[in-house]
């Protein structure tokens, strides 16, 4: 199924992205670090440049980081790309969608498509330790432990993560996307978003 | 649709009544599996066919189609019970009694309108209709929500009321459906129960919250509950639909004991009583609607019918 085709006599205009700053120390890198020249079979390629992706709301992370790249297929001339959302109304995932179609349409794919699928259903296991690790620089708490569960659930503290205590507030439930909640550290008094636990 | 999903055929089918009552606090779906390492997931292909039910109605997808007509029209029951609590819940942004409140029933209707966009992409796929020509191009009487879906937010107390029994009900419902024979409503309901289980974490801890407070919050959470209380029975119907759908559909009153169950633990920690209401003549799911149903369709539909077709 075509969720989008971009041909190749439609290029997509986009201006050249600007530099990535370096990451400098005690000032974490705002952007997922872009990969090296890719080099290798397309199916290679078309993985890494599509994984490099990042998510419109949380940039430090690209899609790979997130889990919410499943999967890579070229067949001929063909590259497809499968995606799964974070949570059902995430309105990201058609940036997402757009930005892998751009970012592959440049690298010289010629037909790319986007597949989304809901199964196997996505969860904050699939966020790998690099993605965890780069939120907690960016100064969102990654997520951790177990989903509190039942109609009357206890939740586990959230270590802050600007100076590492635990002695830290639920401010709110929900937060400014989808997939997180809002915290305040008790230590630092920082506000901090958590990337809740699904 | 016969389906090869491993996962939706994994199970021993959809509860029976004779299911103990399981242990509600600790109640839930089965859970996913955690994969061992990230990237390289294979799934297989007929089961991932099943489920490119995809998310913009961009140009050329090619959603996936309902089996049967009976299976579109359920579809659309469901689709149309998460669009119009949806529709409700944006109502309070910028209304809600604190910001965070604001933040919350704004996530909590975001999530249902993706749930209402999967749901009713696929029930329109059955007969060419786009999940907008649905939600936008119906009146009244061609919609099949429920009549607790209807009623209007009122004060704070009945939103959360409202939603107490919405995503008790939902919950379950899609605790069921994660079992359906039907790989894309098992699918859409596999995603969808996780998020509705965090909407019943919220609206429990406001029944408490309410019931626990002042003199003032405990009254209207009281009036709150025996003002949506006549509406909970015809989420637990058994329309004749239901009945040509054995695998498929999630059968209604099947639904009621685990529901009731949630409600009572939740009710005895608040001291809060089920209130002794009759239930309502309510007739959603045969297109007979409550009176409010009609200006919020206009509220909601009035861009999209006035400018036919645009995007921006």
């Amino acid at each position: 199924m075509v969720i989008h085709t971009l041909l190749p006599d439609s290029p997509p205009v986009r201006e050249d992205s600007p530099p990535v700053p370096e990451t400098v120390e005690g000032s974490p890198a705002t952007r997922a670090p872009v990969p090296e020249l890719v080099e290798g079979s397309p199916t290679t390629r078309a993985r890494a440049i599509a994984g490099a992706v990042v998510d419109p709301e949380i940039p430090v992370l690209t899609i790979a980081d997130l889990g919410v790249l499943r999967d890579v297929r070229i067949d001929g001339a063909r590259a497809t790309v499968t995606i799964t959302p974070t949570y059902s109304g995430c309105p990201a995932m058609d940036a997402i969608r757009d930005d892998v179609i751009l970012a592959l349409t440049d690298a010289g794919f010629a037909d790319v498509r986007v597949e989304v699928v809901l199964s196997p259903v996505w969860t904050t296991d699939w966020m790998t330790d690099a993605g965890k690790r780069r939120l907690r620089e960016f100064g969102i708490a990654p997520p951790t432990g177990q989903r509190a569960v039942g109609p009357i659930p206890v939740a586990l503290a959230v270590r802050c993560p600007r100076c590492g205590s635990l002695d830290t507030r639920e401010v709110s439930r929900f937060g400014s996307t989808s997939c997180k909640a809002l915290f305040e550290c008790r230590a630092c008094l920082e506000p901090f978003d958590h990337f809740k636990v699904h | 649709m016969t389906s090869s999903n491993p996962v939706a055929n994994a199970g021993s089918g959809l509860p029976s009544s004779t299911d103990p009552v399981p242990d509600v606090r600790f109640s839930l779906p089965t859970p996913p599996t955690t994969p061992a390492t990230h990237g390289s997931v294979t799934v297989d292909d007929v089961a991932l066919a099943a489920e490119y039910i995809g998310f913009a109605p961009t140009a050329g997808s090619d959603p996936v189609r309902p089996a049967t007509a009976e299976i579109a029209e359920y579809a659309l029951w469901l689709g149309d019970d998460a669009l119009i609590l949806a529709q409700q819940l944006a109502g309070w942004i910028t209304r809600a009694p604190e910001l965070e409140e604001d933040m919350a029933l704004a996530n909590i209707a975001l999530d249902l309108l993706g749930h209402a966009r999967s749901l009713l992409r696929y029930a329109g796929a059955y007969d060419g209709r786009t999940e907008d020509d649905l939600a936008y191009l119906r009146d009244a009487s061609a919609f099949r929500c429920a009549w607790l879906f209807e009623q209007p937010n009122g004060d704070f107390a009945q939103t959360i009321a409202r939603q107490l029994v919405a995503s008790g009900y939902l919950f379950e419902l899609y605790t069921a459906l994660n079992a359906s024979s039907d790989a894309t409503l098992a699918a859409i309901a596999a995603k969808a129960v996780r998020e509705v289980e965090y909407h019943r974490d919220h609206a429990v801890q406001w029944t408490l919250r309410l019931a626990g407070g002042t003199d003032e919050s405990r009254r209207r959470m009281i009036r709150a509950i025996g003002d949506v209380w006549p509406y909970v029975d015809e989420l637990f119907r058994d329309e004749a639909l239901i009945e040509e759908l054995e695998g498929i559909a999630a059968r209604p009153s099947m639904l009621r004991v685990r529901f009731d169950a949630v409600i009572d633990a939740v009710f005895r920690e608040a001291t809060l009583e089920v209130p002794d209401v009759a239930p309502s003549a309510a007739g959603g799911r045969r297109g007979r609607h409550f009176t409010t149903l009609g200006p919020l369709l206009a509220e909601m539909q009035v861009l999209a019918r006035a400018h036919p077709g645009a995007t921006w």
